[in-house]
């Protein structure tokens, strides 16, 4: 009896062993042909957005995966995290040794987003329905919009904060933080060294993905893929829903901050435009190709993702055009019956006959009943 | 004190009045049934006792306790657990995760001992995993756990819902339409489960069924109900000879 529940466990160490072991693999390649100067410089500026976006995917793919809501503002708390990260980055983190300086961006590059995160989540959440995709998208676009009218900036007098540029004026001297449209720009990096910044991000997915994973395997994961499977049953075993949602809602808008910082330091520039649904809809493209609920499938997708564009930058005419087809591909192979059968008798094969199914007499008399049981169902 | 004592609840929906004095009175280990043409309110009378409705009059006391229109946690946790008419299990995990979800409020630890796997989150569930599989011992279906449980045939799948709403250790516990969709050899077999249920955990257990054989073999008390109004109340052999049950049953929609 006991082995049997060890079973259960098993599968889930899989998941645990197959996921950092692919984070590890990606690490050390990079790192061994960095060390033999190996990548070129567009390879090395694509070390970062790969591990920025992985972050984006595992973390939208808590709520989009494993809850069940669909959420298409997942850019926004990428640009809130950003934001929050580079203003303090630049003005008060200015004087810090970086490693102090770099841990505190993130730190409040994730509060930031965590607080938009309860900011809409709290109204929005305790509803059924699909009311959060609506209003994350709505938010998404708000907060943009937003952020490229406002002006922040420090001086001698304290701190100014307008919305129109007429009424915003600092000491001569004195550098402002935000300029309305304008990108904020001359964000020094992590580190002058490219694969210290890498392992910088290395470590956030890392984290990311083993709280993502330990929060599933316990017995909140349980609550929250409980709601997603059956709301009525959910709340009938006494799980409070509102409370579940939030936490997978708000743990994946702080990730989502702590990607947006790494993120803007490595670009050393903060365009909020870039921010926008496109980029929601990029990260969760990368969540549906990995697979819903899938944490290695979500950072595969999102490396690849972010890798194929680039990849295909010399063919630009197409470039569209064969991102698309890989798409479409992927989603075939994902999905397409045929494709599934094929990869449960590899899987099947690869782990000999333990693999049981029901028996097909069995089967075929519960389709039956459930037949003519859906019949009956009237009150 | 009657474990469970129900007095005048009624509620109404818009115009309908859906349920109306209805009154019912539980003791612990004992079995009663609640029956009654399609439509008479059954399953809203149910709703109304698990909290997923607000009762419009009325009262519902559990135990010394007042749950009177109190949310659906408040009620869990207060010891009433149901199973649905149509299966809800949480399809896409594990038998043995169905159970364990189902102890959501009985053994508990907070979110950051799951994410530091310390050792309460340990300790925990392993005493989870425990008592998972002995209640899926039970049912005869321990050997499954590791099943997704859509691949459950469909009577296993009914013991799993009976098994997860007694993992959450009800005093009460409400079952709807358990026999529904079952072949005869099921529904036997269930009769001698839910006896055991009753016998094993010494609880109190209200059922809704239309399968009239098995009410009336299986329970001590019953209570027909039509048009949200009781008709009848006692026991099987009296019930079943009672002139409106018989009027209702073939004067309304047959089943």
């Amino acid at each position: 009896m006991a082995k049997k529940g060890g079973n259960n466990r098993k599968k889930s160490t899989r998941t645990y062993i197959f996921s950092f072991a692919l984070i590890l693999v990606f690490w050390a390649v990079v790192e061994i042909l960095g060390h033999m100067n190996m990548l070129s410089s567009k390879m090395l500026g694509l070390l970062i957005p790969i591990c920025a976006y992985a972050i984006m995917a595992v973390s939208l793919n808590l709520v989009v995966g494993f809850l069940g809501e669909l959420s298409l503002g997942h850019a926004a708390f990428m640009l809130a995290g950003a934001t929050a990260g580079v203003v303090f980055y630049n003005s008060a983190g200015l004087n810090m040794p970086q490693v102090l300086r770099v841990i505190i961006t993130l730190v409040i590059g994730a509060a930031a987003a965590g607080l938009f995160g309860v900011i809409v989540g709290v109204p929005v959440l305790r509803f059924s329905g699909d009311y959060l995709a609506i209003v994350t998208l709505a938010f998404c676009q708000i907060l943009k919009n937003v952020l490229s009218t406002t002006y922040l900036g420090v001086d001698s007098a304290g701190i100014h904060l307008a919305f129109d540029q007429g009424s915003f004026r600092l000491e001569p001297g004195a550098k402002p933080l935000i300029k309305g449209a304008q990108p904020i720009s001359g964000i020094n990096k992590i580190s002058p060294d490219m694969m210290v910044s890498f392992t910088v991000g290395i470590v956030l997915l890392i984290l990311t993905v083993a709280f993502v994973l330990n929060l599933m395997n316990s017995r909140a994961g349980r609550a929250i893929t409980a709601i997603r499977d059956d709301e009525i049953a959910a709340k009938s075993i006494g799980i409070n829903l509102t409370r579940y949602k939030l936490m997978a809602f708000i743990s994946s808008a702080v990730f989502a901050g702590l990607a947006g910082v790494i993120y803007v330091l490595n670009l050393s520039t903060l365009d909020f435009k870039k921010y926008d649904y496109n980029l929601s809809i990029n990260v969760l493209v990368m969540v549906v190709l990995g697979g819903m609920g899938n944490v290695p499938g979500s950072i595969i997708a999102a490396a690849l993702l972010t890798f194929l564009p680039e990849l295909l930058r010399n063919f630009s005419q197409y470039r569209m055009f064969i991102y698309s087809i890989v798409l479409i591909v992927i989603m075939l192979f994902n999905q397409a019956p045929a494709f599934v059968q094929l990869r449960q008798r590899l899987t099947a094969k690869i782990r000999g006959k333990n693999a049981q199914e029901p028996e097909g007499g069995e089967k075929a008399d519960t389709e039956f009943f459930e037949a003519k049981k859906q019949g009956k169902e009237d009150e | 004190m009657a474990l469970l004592e129900v007095t005048n609840l009624g509620i109404s929906f818009g115009g309908l009045q859906a349920v109306s004095g209805f009154e019912l009175e539980i003791e612990s280990g004992h079995l009663y049934g609640l029956i009654g043409p399609n439509g008479a309110g059954k399953t809203t009378a149910f709703n109304m006792l698990t909290g997923m409705y607000v009762p419009s009059q009325g009262n519902i006391v559990l135990d010394g306790v007042d749950i009177t229109g109190k949310s659906p946690e408040f009620i869990s946790k207060a010891g009433i657990a149901r199973t649905f008419q149509n299966i809800r299990l949480f399809k896409g995990m594990s038998v043995l995760d169905n159970v364990k979800v189902g102890m959501h409020n009985r053994v508990t630890y907070s979110m950051w001992h799951g994410i530091f796997r310390d050792g309460v989150f340990r300790d925990r569930e392993r005493q989870m995993d425990k008592k998972a599989m002995d209640l899926l011992d039970v049912f005869g279906i321990a050997d499954k756990a590791d099943y997704v449980a859509s691949q459950l045939p469909y009577g296993e799948q009914r013991k799993l819902e009976i098994c997860r709403a007694l993992a959450s250790d009800p005093k009460l516990l409400l079952l709807d339409e358990p026999a529904a969709g079952m072949n005869p050899n099921e529904t036997l077999e269930l009769r001698e489960t839910v006896r055991k249920v009753r016998d094993d955990f010494n609880i109190a257990i209200l059922l809704i069924e239309h399968d009239m054989k098995f009410v009336m073999g299986i329970c001590e008390e019953i209570t027909v109900l039509e048009y949200g109004k009781i008709i009848a109340h006692g026991d099987p052999e009296s019930v079943s000879n009672d002139p409106r049950v018989i009027a209702a049953y073939l004067g309304g929609d047959d089943d």
